[in-house]
């Protein structure tokens, strides 16, 4: 019989990324919902320090894959030791976090086990030990529950979605037994992009520019971001111009990003842009035409010269800020 | 270099969704189809690599009913070379999981090299089939590339992953995903659309793929959707008044501290 919640558990470069903590307090909550024990699994070249840093989320148990060959995310190998884990362990349920990496990984690992998989979940709960999950749809447009059958139940959460939950245990930590085999790809290089740069889907304040902007320069926008701690995104317009690159594009055809606060400057508010941000908890949309679309969409609008208006926010938020 | 392209046809994404009756599925008249935007991503890129490569053959294979027809003649017209539809009516209420399964079949019976898919799709959004299609064929996959380069045999990608880019290699044959940034795909010309009309487009159905109508459909999907809703309405709030922009700056600034508490 399967039981329990394996919840995999994502560090790169010896850090967890702030998803993790998602992930496993969800798998807590969950846990507990079937009075069931919470596995962590974390795996990574050094980990084993930091792997116990899951006791403060909940975990049972944390079992960790420590093994130089798994120092970089590969498909091939985190697929096959985490299917392992898997087929030993037995899980009721499996969740992981629908990060870049995390949906490579449980979309082969769910082709692996032959198991039911919900891509980027927002909400995740039991029906009689079944799970459903509520996951957006065409960008955001719709939004779908859906049932997974197969053994585990699988689901990967979307960023920034999920409370991180601070539940002591006195989890023991676990080696896993890790057999190098082959990988068929191998990363070769790593650019990162500095230390300073928030990740947009990860991010709890985030400020777009978009057409209004009218050209690529962006710096009033991204001082106002620098001084809220915020990520820059951009609308698709913005992208296509040439004036931000994909990376930063928010909208049905770029990232979907939930943060507690979206700042929209000069951004009309297209559908495919509103699929993109509309689960923000707050959004305020500055824009020079009070018709735009955006600003049915907004908790707080600002009519008026974005040149104007966002350097004053940034001069305002700094006073408060001292 | 033989490449075969999974293309999906979807609603635009400006088109506005409606839910059918019975909750589950949405109404699908009325609605502008066209391709995937990430397979057309897919569709360019493999184009590029023939022309690079100075020849091979680009196959577009699609899952889909009658009116995906239409997507795959885009497709063909941008410059690929043949088209391969699966349909069959036992198809109905498929899951991501058992989709997959249908193009790896399909996928054995063409030669290839290298497969390239949209990196996901815009209408259900389950960055599932490609991965599940290396999967089934023991393929090894590299998804959400944004640059790619074949040399040799040997394919070195780059994807986008939160707080940077990761450089990646592999050995061909493989899978790969595209990401928007890779190419801007070009529009099919006229001669090109005139040409697509006589390009071979077959449709095969599930016995042709040796695939049993019992290993598909809504009784065998791992993924059952229960109810489609739309999300809460967002109220529009307040227009904030003020002289100057430094006075709606402010009183901004003070409702983000006072009322929402987001600063």
């Amino acid at each position: 019989m399967p039981q329990g919640v394996l919840a995999f558990a994502e560090q790169v470069e010896g850090s967890f990324r702030k998803i993790a903590y998602e992930v496993v307090s969800e798998g807590r909550r969950l846990a507990d919902a079937l009075s069931e024990p919470l596995t962590a699994v974390v795996l990574g070249s050094g980990v084993e320090k930091i792997a116990e840093a899951l006791r403060q989320y909940g975990a049972d148990t944390i079992l960790v894959g420590d093994d130089p060959a798994l120092a970089d995310y590969t498909t091939d190998l985190y697929t096959s030791v985490l299917a392992g884990v898997a087929r030993q362990r037995d899980p009721r349920l499996f969740l992981l976090g629908a990060s870049t990496r995390g949906k490579d990984l449980a979309a082969r690992l769910a082709a692996r086990l032959n198991t039911g998989l919900a891509m980027e979940c927002v909400a995740l709960e039991l029906q009689e030990r079944t799970l459903v999950a509520t996951r957006p749809i065409f960008g955001g447009k719709v939004v779908a529950r859906v049932a997974l059958k197969g053994t585990p139940q699988m689901a990967a959460v979307r960023p920034n979605v999920m409370d991180i939950v601070e539940t002591h245990t006195e989890a023991t930590v676990e080696r896993l037994a890790v057999d190098g085999g082959q990988t068929r790809t191998n990363v070769v290089e790593k650019k990162g992009e500095g230390a300073a740069k928030v990740e947009l889907t990860e991010a709890d304040i985030v400020v777009s520019g978009g057409r209004g902007m009218g050209g690529p320069d962006f710096s009033i926008v991204e001082e106002l971001a620098e001084v809220l701690g915020a990520a820059v995104g951009a609308s698709r317009s913005a992208v296509d111009e040439g004036w931000r690159p994909h990376a930063d594009q928010v909208g049905q055809t770029g990232k979907v990003v939930s943060p507690n606060l979206y700042i929209a400057c000069g951004i009309s508010g297209a559908i495919q842009h509103l699929a993109g941000m509309g689960s923000s908890k707050y959004i305020v949309a500055i824009n020079k035409d009070s018709e735009a679309p955006i600003f049915r969409k907004a908790d707080y609008g600002i009519v008026g010269d974005l040149f104007k208006v966002v350097p004053a926010i940034t001069a305002e938020v700094r006073k408060i800020k001292g | 270099m033989e490449i075969v392209v999974l293309l999906k046809q979807v609603p635009d994404t400006e088109a506005t969704i409606q839910i059918a009756t019975g909750g589950t599925t949405i109404k699908t008249d009325d609605i502008k189809w066209v391709i995937n935007p990430y397979d057309e991503l897919a569709v360019e890129e493999a184009l590029r690599i023939k022309e690079s490569q100075g020849g091979g053959k680009v196959t577009i294979l699609s899952v889909g009913k009658d009116r995906a027809v239409e997507s795959i003649r885009t497709a063909l017209a941008m410059g690929a070379d043949e088209g391969i539809r699966i349909d069959d009516p036992a198809l109905e209420g498929t899951d991501g999981l058992g989709t997959a399964r249908v193009l790896a079949a399909a996928l054995k019976q063409i030669p290839f090299t290298l497969v390239i898919a949209g990196m996901r799709a815009v209408d259900d959004d389950g960055y599932l089939i490609p991965a599940a299609v290396a999967e089934f064929l023991d393929l090894p996959q590299i998804s959400m590339v944004v640059k790619q380069e074949i040399r040799e045999g040997k394919i070195r990608c780059e994807r986008m992953v939160e707080g940077g880019t990761d450089v990646v290699e592999a050995k061909l044959p493989i899978l790969f995903t595209t990401q928007r940034g890779i190419n801007e795909p070009r529009y099919a010309s006229l001669p090109g659309i005139m040409k697509a009309k006589k390009k071979p487009l077959q449709t095969k159905t599930l016995a042709d793929i040796g695939i049993a109508p019992a290993d598909v459909g809504q009784e065998n999907a791992k993924c059952v959707v229960q109810a489609l809703s739309f999300p809460p309405e967002r109220a529009a709030g307040k227009i904030i008044q003020g002289e100057t922009a430094e006075a709606k700056a402010a009183e901004l600034v003070r409702l983000l501290r006072e009322e929402a508490k987001v600063l």
